[in-house]
């Protein structure tokens, strides 16, 4: 059955949340969001369901505190995956959402940190997504810190990078050795490719593994029930993501 | 108990070089004050968002009533980059003091107890803690072991600038489950509102409108403002005009662009107030 890539995307993400029990989504985060709206219903009849809770919007949004809930509720530990995006992304997996060039008065200014300063050291599980696989996005070095992707000892961290997806490839984080390790590649690419577009060097097995694509029922599950799921949150998004669901 | 004025009345005691929070474009944006703002040209404003600024920001900065801004980021959301404030960063025109999230609601929070800082973890390692000279780590003096956490100075706004659906006649406010503006009403000194309606009722008679309101210890003045968050939604009671937000993302990346959108809505919207 054929896919586009939005639903590639989708499914690669949805696959790296097993074993997840508690998924928070932040603002702007469409594919994200229905990767886990579509665990969540993939294990709504096991014994252990995903918990998906959704800022941005009224719906899948369980919190009742205002802004401050989500990362009240990250501090204590009660959710384990979280995403981020990142305008620029380093080998150490350190995250850039400010901009590029020298701080303050930036070449290019882009939105701010968000919650990433917080969130990268408090929650278990943090899934880099980043479409554009470019060496502009994918340097040696971020220009501006907003969140680091290790720490010293003596610095209380829960948590930090567990994997990087882009329209490329999923890359996983070893925090010990601080450096991403390549582990599987989208059909549509191969190694050389994603070699000359990362700006940062990383660790790959001999023979890459391809992505598993996702098969006919979660494709159907994806297009007849998430997607009206998610559209409550993304409207906009719901009605082109879904466009070629035929 | 507060003061029911017009809206050019309430937003004139704004004084210039005012410290001011402003909720997310998610929450109930107080649009009409802002634009009143604009219009009266209250300048030097110190402007903090809890936790993040869009239109409401890019449009106070594009105006120049802006000296500084403190927010976890500023964005016009799926309308794309806030670009008066882009611009402004990049000539260096406003103070950006960059933020994350959290620490806002916290140092909010610390107000709201009256106490001088709060600690917060995470952010150690980050250009965020580096370019915040206000902001300190020290060791957890609780355990034995190295444990070091930061400490947030509190925010302590003189204004907090708000819109609700609601007010009764005593000047409670009805704002649902936003509560992020309780909590930037509590940290605040005075907090200034305007609202859909007015009712001739009192929202802390029953258990249920009460656990929605802030009562009006906190509220030093209230406007009436029709459609007061427009152009961006009052979420459960109107939507966004997304007609308008996107020719609005689209004309000011030019300043001549934003100029002209301003001075369209100020005489079209605002002439007689």
């Amino acid at each position: 059955m054929k896919y586009n890539q939005q639903e590639l995307l989708i499914s690669v993400i949805a696959d790296l949340l097993k074993g997840s029990q508690h998924v928070a989504v932040g603002m702007a985060s469409p594919i994200p969001g229905s990767a886990a709206l579509l665990v969540r219903e993939e294990t709504s009849r096991t014994d252990k369901p995903l918990r998906v809770s959704m800022i941005g919007g009224n719906a899948n949004n369980p919190f009742t505190d205002g802004g401050r809930e989500l990362f009240d509720c990250a501090g204590q530990g009660r959710i384990d995956t979280f995403f981020l995006g990142g305008v620029q992304i380093d080998g150490n997996a350190n995250i850039n959402l400010v901009g590029t060039g020298k701080y303050p008065n930036m070449v290019r200014r882009f939105a701010g940190s968000f919650g990433s300063t917080y969130m990268y050291l408090m929650v278990p599980r943090v899934i880099i997504f980043r479409p554009e696989h470019t060496k502009r996005v994918l340097v040696p070095k971020v220009d501006f810190i907003s969140a680091p992707g290790i720490s010293e000892n003596g610095v209380f961290r829960n948590g930090g990078p567990y994997a990087l997806v882009t329209q490329l490839c999923v890359m996983h984080f070893d925090r010990k050795r601080s450096r991403f390790r390549l582990t599987s590649v989208h059909p549509h690419s191969n190694i050389e490719e994603i070699k000359d577009n990362t700006g940062f060097k990383f660790d790959h097995p001999d023979l890459v593994p391809k992505t598993v694509v996702p098969n006919e029922g979660r494709l159907l599950l994806l297009r007849k029930t998430i997607s009206k799921e998610i559209a409550k949150t993304y409207p906009k998004f719901a009605k082109d993501a879904f466009k070629d669901a035929t | 108990m507060p003061l029911f004025l017009k809206l050019n009345q309430l937003v004139e005691k704004i004084e210039a070089g005012s410290l001011v929070v402003l909720p997310p474009d998610y929450s109930y944006v107080p649009m009409a004050s802002v634009f009143s703002l604009i219009k009266q040209s209250i300048k030097g404003l110190h402007i903090v968002f809890a936790p993040i600024g869009g239109l409401a920001a890019d449009l106070l900065i594009g105006s120049g009533c802006v000296k500084s801004v403190e927010a976890g980021a500023i964005t016009l959301g799926e309308f794309g980059v806030a670009p008066r404030f882009t611009e402004a960063v990049v000539s260096g025109s406003i103070e950006i003091k960059d933020s994350t999230c959290p620490a806002i609601h916290t140092a909010l929070q610390a107000a709201e107890k009256g106490v001088p800082f709060m600690p917060l973890r995470g952010l150690i390692g980050s250009d965020v803690l580096k370019n915040r000279p206000d902001w300190k780590i020290i060791e957890n003096p609780f355990v034995d072991k190295e444990d070091k956490i930061v400490l947030l100075p509190s925010i302590k706004p003189d204004i907090a600038l708000i819109h609700a659906p609601l007010a009764d006649q005593y000047g409670n406010i009805w704002i649902g489950k936003r509560r992020e503006l309780l909590t930037m009403a509590h940290a605040a000194e005075t907090t200034f509102v305007t609202v859909e309606r007015i009712q001739n009722r009192n929202l802390l008679a029953n258990e249920q409108s009460a656990a929605g309101t802030i009562p009006e210890i906190y509220i030093g003045g209230i406007a009436l403002a029709e459609t007061g968050s427009w152009p961006l939604a009052l979420p459960g009671y109107y939507e966004e005009d997304t007609i308008s937000l996107s020719e609005y993302a689209n004309v000011a990346q030019t300043r001549e662009g934003f100029d002209k959108w301003v001075q369209i809505v100020l005489k079209t919207k605002f002439d007689e107030i």
